[in-house]
């Protein structure tokens, strides 16, 4: 009998103390983490499986041999100097891109910030570019930079010749400044919402203290985004490692020559065009690694102790 | 600050602004010139050179109708798996005390900085080839079924509300379910507006995932077809500036339409903190 009085709170009791005091929440949680699971965490360890398999495409359902292989796709990959020349190719992008983003980013969002009239026009025009889908303003771009656009008219004799989307030295550059223009409104949205954060007092005693206009941006307004600027400089780098749309359409496919070839858009061309997913894989799998490598030490020089 | 270092800023604020929508200006002018016009002059409407051929034009291409509407497709399923499925982990993360809460909001975050180029290759081997879903909405809505940042900007609107609201209708006999969808959901009703901005402009614009597992015109957003147009029909065209600036048009219309609309619900600290956490 005191079995049966006492047992049937038990499961309950052991539930909660194994699933917590709401078991419920992993039930509502459950699509989520499946769907983290199967998009997110399993491809990204078939990912790097396949980088060390020999691994083809096969008709679905059909069970091929796939033996491991080791370094060999790396090997087959890194020995391509189109590979080395892509990544040599982000480097470029991320150098021009990465920087200009930080500092036109804050310098707008802190002008923004302060502006009284208009300012919901202001932030709109900001914005727009980043709401637009880039294929459409690519079209724009493709139509302003051509060899007889707009920009060269504006320029004439000062415009580059062969033109800025044909010549293998600004190529690059110029798909970094359509990136930089085209992001931009994200970012000046995170520095405003970190500007909000920064008391006024900061700004009030800096003032009283004889900080002029320049003096106090420097001495309160960057210390006072500074994890917004580690953010920026995160997902700024993290967007242009993921650089294909603009190459493969502004540049038709990386052109002139491989000038402007991402190490995404080569990883399109030989796993899904060629055939040859596990170098693909690799080169993914060295995307990657570069990317956490300086995002690590982005952190290590800008983040402080936040 | 002086009142000439205002007016300063303020003007360097307008040449900005201009700077960002010239570009836009520019397309609807092409989009309508009959011959392209890239001078200076081509740069300010001229009633002689005006047509809406250019719109015809691309639709005999592309079939604007059809991409729109598998635009609208991929992100309708996007929105309705972010809406029903984010908003049930976001109630749960920000409400419910459960075993695995940490680490499922540490997954929310950790999620947003995965590079989609170490994905490419597993999810198309996957959903493609394994789960024979190339040329399928559903595979081309898969990958982004949830949107992460959603999930965290639910999260943090049900944590601003106060906890004595839920306790009391839990006392009342309100089931869970109930809670949720009569208490907590009509009060973060502005969340659900930032979220559908938010989430909108992902599949929308997303050129990369559908451009390889749709080969089918049929089937592609539009981003794909008119992309597909760009790099391989221009060509051939009589006026390719002037139908692909039409393209863009179509293409970029119904965001920016909706953005401007509702841009009071795209704040930055809700979006801000969407990605921060």
């Amino acid at each position: 009998m005191t079995t049966l009085i006492e047992n049937p709170p038990r499961p309950v009791g052991r539930t909660r103390r194994i699933l917590g005091r709401n078991p419920l929440g992993l039930l509502f949680s459950a699509p989520y983490l499946i769907f983290v699971i199967a998009v997110f965490a399993y491809p990204l360890i078939y990912s790097v499986w396949i980088s060390f398999h020999d691994f083809f495409f096969t008709a679905p359902g059909f069970e091929a041999d796939r033996p491991f292989v080791g370094l060999t796709n790396y090997l087959t990959a890194f020995q391509d100097p189109a590979v080395i020349r892509s990544f040599g190719n982000v480097g470029i992008f991320l150098l021009i891109n990465v920087p200009l983003t930080v500092v036109l980013s804050l310098l707008l969002a802190s002008g923004l910030n302060r502006i009284v009239h208009f300012r919901t026009f202001l932030r709109v025009a900001y914005y727009v570019p980043y709401v637009t889908a880039s294929v459409a303003v690519v079209a724009i771009w493709l139509f302003l930079f051509n060899g007889d656009g707009l920009v060269n008219a504006v320029l004439g004799p000062l415009a580059p010749d062969p033109s800025w989307l044909i010549n293998s030295a600004w190529a690059m550059p110029t798909i970094a400044f359509f990136v930089t223009w085209k992001q931009l409104g994200f970012y000046i949205l995170l520095y405003l919402a970190a500007l909000q954060g920064i008391p006024k007092e900061l700004y009030e005693s800096a003032s009283t203290d004889g900080a002029g206009p320049i003096r106090s941006f420097f001495s309160v307004t960057v210390p006072g985004v500074r994890p917004a600027t580690v953010l920026v400089l995160l997902v700024s780098t993290v967007t242009g490692a993921n650089l294909f749309t603009e190459p493969y359409l502004l540049t038709g496919g990386g052109g002139p020559d491989g000038a402007s070839a991402s190490p995404v858009l080569i990883m399109y061309q030989k796993g899904l065009q060629q055939g040859q997913p596990d170098v693909a894989a690799a080169i993914g799998v060295v995307l990657v690694v570069l990317v956490l490598v300086v995002a690590l030490l982005q952190n290590r020089f800008a983040g402080g102790r936040d | 600050m002086s009142r000439f270092q205002k007016i300063l800023r303020g003007v360097v604020l307008f040449i900005g602004a201009v700077a960002f929508l010239f570009p836009f200006y520019y397309m609807i002018i092409g989009s309508l010139q009959t011959a392209p016009d890239p001078t200076i002059a081509g740069a300010f409407p001229n009633p002689s050179n005006i047509t809406g051929e250019n719109y015809t034009a691309i639709n005999d291409r592309i079939n604007l109708f059809q991409g729109l509407l598998n635009s609208g497709i991929f992100t309708g399923g996007v929105l309705l798996g972010t809406l029903v499925f984010g908003v049930l982990v976001g109630y749960a993360l920000a409400v419910l005390q459960w075993r695995g809460r940490g680490v499922t909001f540490a997954l929310a975050l950790l999620v947003q900085v995965v590079p989609f180029q170490l994905l490419m290759v597993p999810l198309y081997v996957l959903i493609a080839r394994d789960y024979g879903l190339s040329d399928n909405y559903l595979g081309m809505i898969l990958p982004f079924a949830i949107n992460s940042t959603a999930v965290i900007i639910f999260r943090q609107y049900f944590l601003q509300l106060p906890k004595e609201l839920f306790e009391a209708a839990r006392i009342d006999g309100a089931g869970e379910f109930a809670v949720l969808r009569r208490i907590a959901l009509p009060l973060v009703r502005p969340a659900l507006i930032t979220v559908v901005l938010l989430t909108f402009i992902g599949p929308w614009n997303e050129f990369l995932w559908p451009f390889l597992i749709t080969k089918e015109a049929g089937l592609q957003p539009l981003a794909v077809s008119l992309a597909n147009y760009i790099s391989n029909v221009a060509a051939t065209a009589a006026n390719p500036f002037g139908a692909t600036l039409a393209g863009a048009a179509v293409l970029a219309g119904p965001v920016v339409i909706l953005f401007i609309v509702f841009q009071r619900y795209f704040i930055s600290t809700d979006i801000g903190s969407g990605v921060k956490g």
